[in-house]
């Protein structure tokens, strides 16, 4: 009975009593969840144009992140902050494409017309020379990323609200924004959708392959750069960044691999449904179900609508 | 008569190449093996580069200015273990018979190794020097003769800082009704002080609230969440790697005191705190030694190795507080040696004399002043039956605008009377669970 009244009841009590603590933890719940979308979206980008699911993505925001604060150290003193950031960040968009052009070369060309789940395996493959490129360029200390992003809190009537959450959030929704026009309004966005509906269709009307594979694989850099910046704000720069990864995957399969607004709308249910889980059911689990809670929500998901929120219907035809 | 004498002298220039033979025959060997379970890559490769580092530049010292431990040049063997410990069990199978001393000594740099290990090294008489981390009562020496943990165990550590806080609070009555969260890693290196901390919070009648992190702990959102909910007096952590980063961050993001906030030492490196900037000024953590690099033993490493390009990392970062560390490690592992020989009056040692090595440290002031360590730590003296020392521990404190750790507290004696007893009756239920007969030490 206790334990009925503490599942069904108490929970509820408590966010009642406490209604502060049930905002702040709503909206850092939703915070969250952009940093975990932030992260899905570079797996929805390459899967709608390849059908690969990327297992590199966590470690190229590590990678990105890495490379940011590694041409940061090395920028000449005395340049102004805001001149070296901007700097910097130049320098590594452009090393983030030129990695998806050596990708799309040395990995995925040669993979053309193979099995699906090869592709996959050579991410897993890319994920290890990427870790071992990071480590060997740019060591394995922690390292503070700095490029001026607001760390302060707002004290908003007794909820805090940290800034670089916020920060994050317009971020990424400007980031959606973007990828939005980009995929419906312009010409290599429709050719992007094309390649991710029937590869043979989208050649035989003379789309190259390569060139969105380059072109999708430098977005999906861009965001993992984005990703890298965001959670190497808070923790430091360092390689359990690459773990992120981890956490897109619920992300994903609820909101479906194939939606951008599905790699949003996931990673918000799953962050606010973390947290709220995580502070008011306590009493019930006693701690530690982030990780776990967001998996349980996905598997859920799988038995009632294993295409996600947002994903394509798969119809198999016999 | 010339007969007679010549037949003294070949007689003696026999006995003299004998011995010398004999000598030669005895003291065989190149070199002793000493391993080390490292993670130089992985998540937790920032606090495991600067233990390793700490350890083989010791070492290299040694080599480089003394030939060795008594004579014989140390050959550290590095395994990567990426604190797997899968591959750390792997690197055990494959170096223990390494070298022609055979593996010394392990040092596995994981609780949860620590724990896979102990039957293994138990069975093979190799010593595991877990110092100041893995099984608590592996401290009592007659039933885990192989392990050691001082110069102190985790439940010696939470009761030191149960004392101290009780000292910050004006004397331990006053904690009764006070709350403290332990933020721990969700796993077993972890969990060590729960025991501890809910018996000394039945006696001195705080409240407990337990706050597991899982791994890696890169998202910690909702753990302080629950502090804001809970408003604890004070905080101890358990943490490790990233987890203590963004813990600091989250403390301070929830405007937490810093000097409220102790992590056991573990949690207490400059990488933990650099990442939250000023923001972690004031934060506590726990020590056993002392920070910085003002001791000779230190220039000593700089002159012999580093000077001559053999350094194993950044001449910039000996004396960092886990680069200490790993040096203490590999100091107590020399100073074994040395007793190990002395004992068995020979310079062919194995693991089994290793242990008698470790069962006779008895470091006192003086002694630190020899190793160049003056004032590094205190006095500690390792016996058969108790393999964790008497473990008095420090408090540090970060001084973010001087980026350095400043040990701020008196050395606490760890609370002999609760933690003996717990360890005694942990002991025991193990011999009794794995049909151990606890050895007699006198």
């Amino acid at each position: 009975m206790e334990f009925i009244y503490a599942l069904l009841v108490q929970p509820f009590v408590d966010m009642y009593l406490d209604p502060l603590i049930f905002i702040e933890t709503v909206i850092k719940g939703l915070m969250a969840g952009v940093l975990y979308s932030l992260v899905a979206l570079g797996f929805v980008l390459i899967f709608k144009a390849s059908g690969v699911f990327n297992f590199a993505q966590g470690v190229m925001a590590l990678f990105a992140a890495l490379t940011l604060t590694g041409i940061m150290e090395y920028m000449p003193d005395g340049l102004p902050k805001w001149l070296t950031v901007i700097a910097a960040l130049g320098i590594t968009v452009v090393i983030m494409i030129l990695l998806a052009v050596i990708i799309e070369r040395v990995v995925l060309r040669p993979l053309v017309n193979q099995e699906l789940i090869i592709l996959f395996m050579a991410t897993l493959g890319l994920s290890y020379v990427l870790e071992g490129a990071g480590d060997l360029m740019w060591g394995s200390d922690v390292k503070v990323l700095d490029i001026g992003l607001p760390t302060d809190i707002w004290d908003i009537g007794g909820v805090y609200v940290e800034q670089l959450d916020v920060t994050a959030a317009i971020a990424a929704g400007s980031l959606v924004a973007v990828l939005a026009i980009f995929f419906t309004k312009t010409r290599i966005g429709r050719a992007l959708r094309a390649v991710a509906d029937d590869h043979q269709a989208a050649l035989s009307v003379g789309i190259s392959l390569q060139q969105i594979w380059v072109i999708v694989w430098s977005v999906a850099g861009i965001v993992a750069l984005v990703a890298g910046i965001m959670w190497g704000s808070k923790s430091g720069v360092q390689f359990s960044l690459s773990l992120i990864a981890l956490k897109a995957l619920p992300v994903l399969i609820l909101g479906g691999f194939t939606s951008i607004p599905g790699a949003i709308i996931g990673g918000l249910i799953i962050g606010l449904g973390e947290k709220v889980v995580e502070v008011f059911w306590y009493s019930v689990h006693g701690g530690a179900v982030e990780n776990w809670f967001a998996f349980m929500l996905a598997l859920a998901f799988l038995m009632f609508r294993p295409q996600g929120l947002f994903g394509d219907k798969i119809i198999e035809r016999v | 008569m010339r007969l007679s004498k010549a037949s003294i002298a070949i007689a003696a220039a026999g006995v003299i190449a004998g011995a010398a033979w004999a000598e030669t025959a005895r003291a065989d060997y190149d070199s002793y093996t000493v391993p080390n379970l490292v993670y130089r890559t992985g998540a937790y490769a920032p606090n495991g580069i600067p233990l390793a580092n700490g350890f083989i530049d010791y070492f290299n010292m040694l080599n480089e200015r003394d030939g060795g431990v008594e004579g014989i040049k140390v050959d550290v063997v590095e395994c990567e273990t990426g604190y797997n410990t899968k591959v750390s069990v792997e690197c055990y199978e494959n170096l223990k018979n390494e070298g022609q001393s055979g593996a010394l000594v392990f040092n596995p740099h994981s609780t949860g190794v620590t724990y896979a290990l102990i039957p293994k090294a138990s069975e093979d008489k190799i010593p595991i020097l877990s110092m100041g981390y893995g099984r608590t009562s592996a401290a009592d020496g007659t039933v885990f003769p192989y392990i050691f943990n001082f110069p102190a165990t985790y439940w010696s550590q939470a009761s030191a800082f149960v004392k101290y806080i009780g000292e910050k609070e004006g004397g331990m009555d006053k904690l009764k009704g006070k709350k403290i969260a332990l933020v721990f890693h969700n796993s077993a290196y972890g969990k060590e002080p729960i025991k501890t901390l809910e018996t000394l919070g039945a006696k001195f009648g705080f409240e407990l609230m337990l706050l597991p992190v899982d791994h890696p702990g890169q998202e910690q959102k909702a753990t302080w969440l629950q502090v804001r909910r809970g408003k604890p007096d004070w905080i101890f952590m358990w943490g490790w790697g990233v987890m203590n980063q963004v813990a600091i961050k989250e403390a301070a993001a929830i405007r937490f005191p810093m000097e409220k906030f102790i992590g056991v030492w573990w949690s207490g490196s400059e990488n933990d705190v650099a990442p939250a900037g000023p923001a972690a000024n004031g934060y506590l953590a726990g020590t056993m030694h002392a920070p910085g690099s003002d001791f000779e033993a230190l220039a000593s490493i700089k002159k012999h190795v580093y000077a001559k390009g053999n350094g194993a990392g950044e001449e910039s970062r000996v004396g960092e507080v886990l680069y200490n560390r790993g040096l203490l490690e590999a100091m107590f592992t020399a100073e074994a040696i040395r007793n190990a020989v002395k004992i068995h009056g020979t310079k062919d040692i194995r693991g089994e004399q290793m242990r008698d090595g470790f069962e006779a440290i008895d470091l006192k002031e003086a002694d630190f002043e020899r190793l160049g360590l003056k004032n590094f730590m205190k006095p500690i003296k390792i016996t058969c039956e108790n393999h964790e020392g008497d473990g008095p521990i420090a408090i540090q404190q970060w001084d973010a605008a001087a980026g350095k750790w400043n040990i701020v507290s008196e050395w606490i004696e760890p609370m002999h009377d609760v933690v003996r007893a717990l360890v005694k009756e942990d002991a025991a239920a193990y011999a009794k669970e794995n049909n151990i007969t606890p050895r007699k030490c006198s």
